[in-house]
C-alpha cells in the first residue's frame, strides 16, 4: 500500500484555496446581483449554466494559462474509502454489482485500484434494479450475498423493487449506499438531490438490518454486523451507508493504526426447541398419511439430502412449492401425496401456507368462498424460520395459520433433531407400514410420470410452440451436461419439473420471492456468474415481459462473458394480467375479446433476438416453427459451451 | 413498478380454470357446429389464454382438444363453471357460438401417444 505524504490537502482545506485561486483567475465577477441582460453574452452563458457549470472562464484560462509559481493541489494517498474496502474484503465478496454513481465514487476508484478489482471484482450493471437481482440470483446459487453499491437516493429507488424481491424470497443482499451526509460539503444541486438525511428509510421495512456509520471504526463494526445478520437464517437484505466525506477523506497514518477489522463470526442457523422436535416425531410417525410440503426448505446441498433422508425414513411423500432444489423430482415421493387424504401435514419454510391448505375462488375476493383442502382432524405443523422475523407494513407474511404445532426455527438446521427423533420412534411395525406406503406411492408417482408424458403430447406441433414440447426439446439438449435452470417455471405450467431430472441443489433456484416482475434477467445473469466457476451450464427460460424490464443486463452478462443460455418464452403479452382482465370482462358481461388491450406485447412485435444482438450476445429466432427449436438451441448451446451468453427466441403458448 | 398476485391463481400445481374439471355429461353427441367459425370464436374470445391455441391445456386451464364432455355438457360448464374458470354468459357467447367452439374442440387432432414421440418417449 503507498504511505502518506507530506503535503496532502484534505478536501475542505484545498477547496478553500481552489475557491480564492478560481476567483482570481475569472475577472469580473457574474452572480447574484449583477442583471443577466447587463453581462457580456459569455458572462450570461456562463449564468445560465451555473447550476451544471460547463468548463468557466476561469477553468480554461487556469489549463491554458502558465501556471502560478505554487499551486495547492488536492492528493490523497489514504482515503477513507481504501480502509472500507478492506473491510469488505474481509467479508469474502466475490463481485460488487454497480451502475455507477458519484455517492460512491471514492469506493468505486478504490475497488478497481486499491484492490485490484479482484474480490470483489466490480460488475457493470446499466440499472441498479439489475445490481440488486442479480445478487439475488447469486446468492441462491452460490449460498452467500454478492455486494451492491448505489446511491443513497436515485440508485436505491431504482433497486428497490429488486430488494422487496430478495427480502420476500429470504435471500441475504448486501447494499452499499453512497450518501453525503453533511450538506456542507455538497457542491451543487446534483449532490442536494442526491443527498438524504435517512438512506435506508425508503427499504427498511423491506430489509433486515441497516445502519448510516458516521466513523470509519463504526462502519468496520457495521459492515460486518450487516453480513453477519443477512446470513443468519431467516435471511434478507442488509444496507450500509458509506457516507462520501468517509470515504474520500484521507485517513491519516495515526488514525489508520486504531482502525480494525472485526473478525466475521457468524451465528449458527436457528434450530426448533427440542421438545416440539420430540412431538412432531411422534406425530409423524404415527401418521397413516403424513405429507411433506416444501418451500423454501433446502437452503445448501445438505438440506436437499435431509429431506430426502426424512422423506425415506418414513416413506412420506413430498409435495413442493418449487421454491428451491428441495427434492428430486423423479423421486418416487415427489409429488405422490395429498393434502386430501393427509392426516398429518409438515410444512417446511412454507410461506403463505394457509394459501396451500385452503382453496379460494379467485374471482370472489369479497366474501371469500374459502375450503379447506386438509380433511377434519389433520394436524398442521409448520416449522419455519419465518416465524423469527415479520414487519408490519409489507404483507408478505400471508394469512394467518391455524397450525397445530409452530416451530420458529430454520428448517434445515431442525431437520438433524427430527431425523434422530423419528429413527428413536420406529419400531419393526410402523416400518413395515411405511415400507406398504411407500410402495403404494411408487406406483402413484409412476401414474403421474406417464398422465405428464401423456399430457405434454397434446399440442406437440403447434405453433405458438408448446412450453411442452419447449422444456422437452430443451432438456434433450442439456441432459447429458452439467446444468443448472435458474428461472421459474411457473409460467411454463411447470413442465421443466414434471419432465426433466433434477437432482442436485443448484439445479434449481425458485423465483421472485415477490412476483415483481423483472427479476428474472438479471437474477439469472448472477446465478448463471455463480455457476461459472464450476462449469455448470446455466439455462434461463426468459418471459419476454420480464426481460423488458431492463433488458441491458444481457450487455452485462456479454461484457463479463458470463455463459448463460437465455431461452424466451415469448407468448406476447404480459399473460398473467389479461387472463385476470378478462376475468373481469366475463364477470362483467362485456366484451372478452378486448382484453389485449393493454395487456398484448404486439404491434410491433419485438424481435427479441435483434435485441440481444443490439447488446453483442448471439441470438437465434424467432422460432415459431417447433421442429426449428432443436437445431436453435443446439446452435446457442455450443456458443455458451465456449463460454458466451446466447439467447434463443421462441414464440410460445401462453403457459 | 407492477406487482403481480399470481398466487391467487396457482393453487398447489393443480389447475385452476377448465371445462375438464367437470366430470363428463352423457355421451358424445352430433356436432353440429362449424368448426372453423368455432375456431374463430375460440381464439377471439381469447380461449386459449388458458387452454391454448390447440386446447392442449396448461397451468390455469386443463385440455379441451377432443373434450369428452357432450355439447351439453360444455354448456353447462361454460356458463357455471365449479372451478377458478369465469362464467362466460349468453350475454358473451351465444349456445350457438359455444356450439361452433364444441366442433372445434372436437375437430382437433388427438395427441400422439409419447411413445411415439421419440423426445417424450426418452424421458418415460
Amino acid at each position: 500500500m503507498p504511505s502518506s505524504k507530506k503535503g496532502s490537502l484534505n478536501r475542505r482545506r484545498f477547496l478553500k484555496g481552489a475557491a480564492a485561486g478560481a476567483a482570481a483567475l475569472v475577472g469580473p465577477a457574474v452572480g447574484p446581483g449583477v442583471p443577466l441582460a447587463e453581462t457580456a453574452p459569455a458572462a450570461q452563458a456562463a449564468q445560465a449554466r451555473a447550476v451544471t457549470p460547463l468548463p468557466g472562464p476561469g477553468l480554461v484560462a487556469a489549463e491554458t494559462s502558465p501556471p502560478a509559481p505554487r499551486v495547492d493541489v488536492y492528493t490523497t494517498d489514504r482515503p477513507g474509502s481504501d480502509f472500507m474496502l478492506d473491510v469488505l474484503k474481509s467479508l469474502g465478496f466475490e463481485y460488487a454489482a454497480a451502475n455507477p454513481g458519484s455517492t460512491f465514487r471514492a469506493l468505486h476508484e478504490s475497488i478497481i485500484n486499491y484492490g485490484g478489482n479482484k474480490a470483489p471484482e466490480l460488475l457493470t450493471c446499466c440499472h441498479e434494479e439489475s445490481s440488486a437481482a442479480m445478487a439475488h440470483g447469486y446468492a441462491k446459487i452460490e449460498g452467500k450475498p454478492m455486494m451492491i453499491m448505489a446511491h443513497g437516493t436515485v440508485g436505491l429507488q431504482h433497486a428497490s423493487m429488486a430488494i422487496y424481491n430478495a427480502y420476500a424470497d429470504r435471500v441475504p443482499v448486501y447494499i452499499v449506499l453512497g450518501n453525503i451526509a453533511d450538506g456542507m460539503w455538497r457542491r451543487s444541486d446534483v449532490e442536494w438531490t442526491h443527498a438524504v438525511q435517512d438512506p435506508a428509510a425508503m427499504v427498511r421495512d423491506y430489509t433486515k438490518w441497516d445502519d448510516s456509520p458516521i466513523s470509519l471504526r463504526q462502519f468496520a463494526e457495521s459492515a460486518v454486523r450487516a453480513y453477519k445478520i443477512a446470513t443468519t437464517p431467516p435471511m434478507g437484505p442488509v444496507v450500509i451507508t458509506a457516507d462520501g466525506i468517509l470515504q474520500e477523506e484521507p485517513v491519516s497514518e495515526e488514525d489508520r493504526r486504531r482502525l480494525h477489522v472485526p473478525k466475521l463470526s457468524q451465528t449458527t442457523p436457528p434450530a426448533g426447541d427440542a421438545a416440539a422436535v420430540a412431538d412432531i416425531a411422534k406425530i409423524l410417525v404415527a401418521a397413516e398419511n403424513p405429507l411433506i410440503v416444501t418451500g423454501r426448505s433446502a437452503r445448501t446441498p445438505k438440506g436437499l439430502q435431509l429431506l430426502v433422508e426424512l422423506a425415506e425414513l418414513l416413506q412420506a411423500p413430498v409435495m413442493d412449492r418449487r421454491q428451491r432444489m428441495n427434492f428430486p423430482t423423479r423421486h418416487p415421493l415427489y409429488g405422490s401425496g395429498s393434502l386430501a387424504t393427509a392426516d398429518v401435514v409438515l410444512a417446511l419454510e412454507v410461506p403463505d401456507f394457509w394459501n396451500v391448505t385452503h382453496e379460494q375462488t379467485p374471482l370472489n375476493r369479497m366474501g371469500m368462498e374459502i375450503r379447506p383442502l386438509t380433511k377434519q382432524g389433520a394436524k398442521l405443523i409448520t416449522i419455519s424460520s419465518m416465524d423469527l422475523i415479520m414487519k408490519s407494513n409489507y404483507q408478505d407474511f400471508g394469512q394467518y395459520n391455524e397450525a397445530d404445532i409452530a416451530v420458529a426455527g430454520d428448517a434445515e438446521a431442525t431437520l438433524p433433531s427430527l431425523i434422530e427423533a423419528c429413527k428413536r420412534l420406529i419400531t419393526p411395525e410402523r416400518k413395515r407400514v411405511f415400507e406398504q406406503r411407500g410402495a403404494r406411492l411408487t406406483e402413484a408417482a409412476k401414474r403421474i410420470h406417464e398422465q405428464d408424458l401423456q399430457q405434454a403430447a397434446w399440442g406437440w406441433d403447434s405453433s405458438p410452440i408448446t412450453t411442452a414440447r419447449m422444456s422437452a426439446e430443451l432438456w434433450n439438449i442439456i441432459k447429458n451436461e452439467d446444468w443448472s435452470l435458474v428461472s421459474d417455471v411457473v409460467f411454463q405450467s411447470w413442465w421443466p419439473t414434471r419432465l426433466w431430472n433434477f437432482t442436485k441443489h443448484y439445479q434449481f433456484i425458485g423465483g421472485h420471492g415477490a412476483y415483481g416482475i423483472g427479476y428474472g434477467a438479471p437474477a439469472a445473469v448472477g446465478a448463471a456468474l455463480a455457476n461459472r466457476k464450476y462449469g455448470r451450464l446455466t439455462v434461463n427460460i426468459q418471459s419476454d415481459g420480464d426481460l423488458n424490464y431492463a433488458p441491458s443486463v444481457l450487455w452485462t452478462a456479454v461484457h463479463h462473458r458470463i455463459p448463460l443460455l437465455s431461452v424466451m418464452h415469448n407468448n406476447r403479452a404480459y399473460h398473467q394480467e389479461r387472463m385476470f382482465v378478462a376475468d373481469m370482462a366475463a364477470r362483467a358481461q362485456r366484451d372478452v375479446s378486448r382484453v389485449d388491450i393493454g395487456n398484448a406485447i404486439t404491434n410491433p412485435n419485438i424481435d427479441y433476438a435483434t435485441m440481444a444482438k443490439a447488446y453483442g450476445m448471439f441470438s437465434v429466432g424467432p422460432i415459431e416453427n417447433p421442429t426449428d427449436l432443436g437445431p436453435a438451441l443446439k446452435r446457442a448451446i455450443d456458443v455458451v459451451k465456449r463460454g458466451e451468453p446466447a439467447l434463443v427466441d421462441v414464440v410460445s403458448q401462453p403457459r | 413498478m407492477k406487482k403481480l398476485f399470481y398466487a391467487m391463481v396457482i393453487v398447489a400445481g393443480l389447475p385452476v380454470w377448465g371445462f375438464g374439471q367437470v366430470g363428463q355429461v352423457g355421451q358424445v353427441g352430433q356436432v353440429s357446429g362449424n368448426a372453423e367459425e368455432g375456431k374463430r370464436l375460440f381464439m377471439k374470445n381469447n380461449c386459449y389464454y388458458c387452454h391454448g391455441t390447440s386446447g392442449q391445456g396448461g397451468r390455469d386451464g386443463a385440455r379441451i382438444a377432443q373434450t369428452a364432455l357432450n355439447l351439453q355438457g360444455l354448456t353447462r360448464y361454460v356458463r357455471q363453471p365449479a372451478g377458478g374458470m369465469p362464467a362466460f354468459t349468453e350475454k358473451i357467447l351465444s349456445d350457438r357460438e359455444l356450439t361452433d367452439i364444441y366442433a372445434y374442440l372436437k375437430s382437433l387432432p388427438a395427441a400422439k401417444a409419447p411413445k411415439d414421440i421419440p423426445l417424450l418417449n426418452e424421458i418415460r
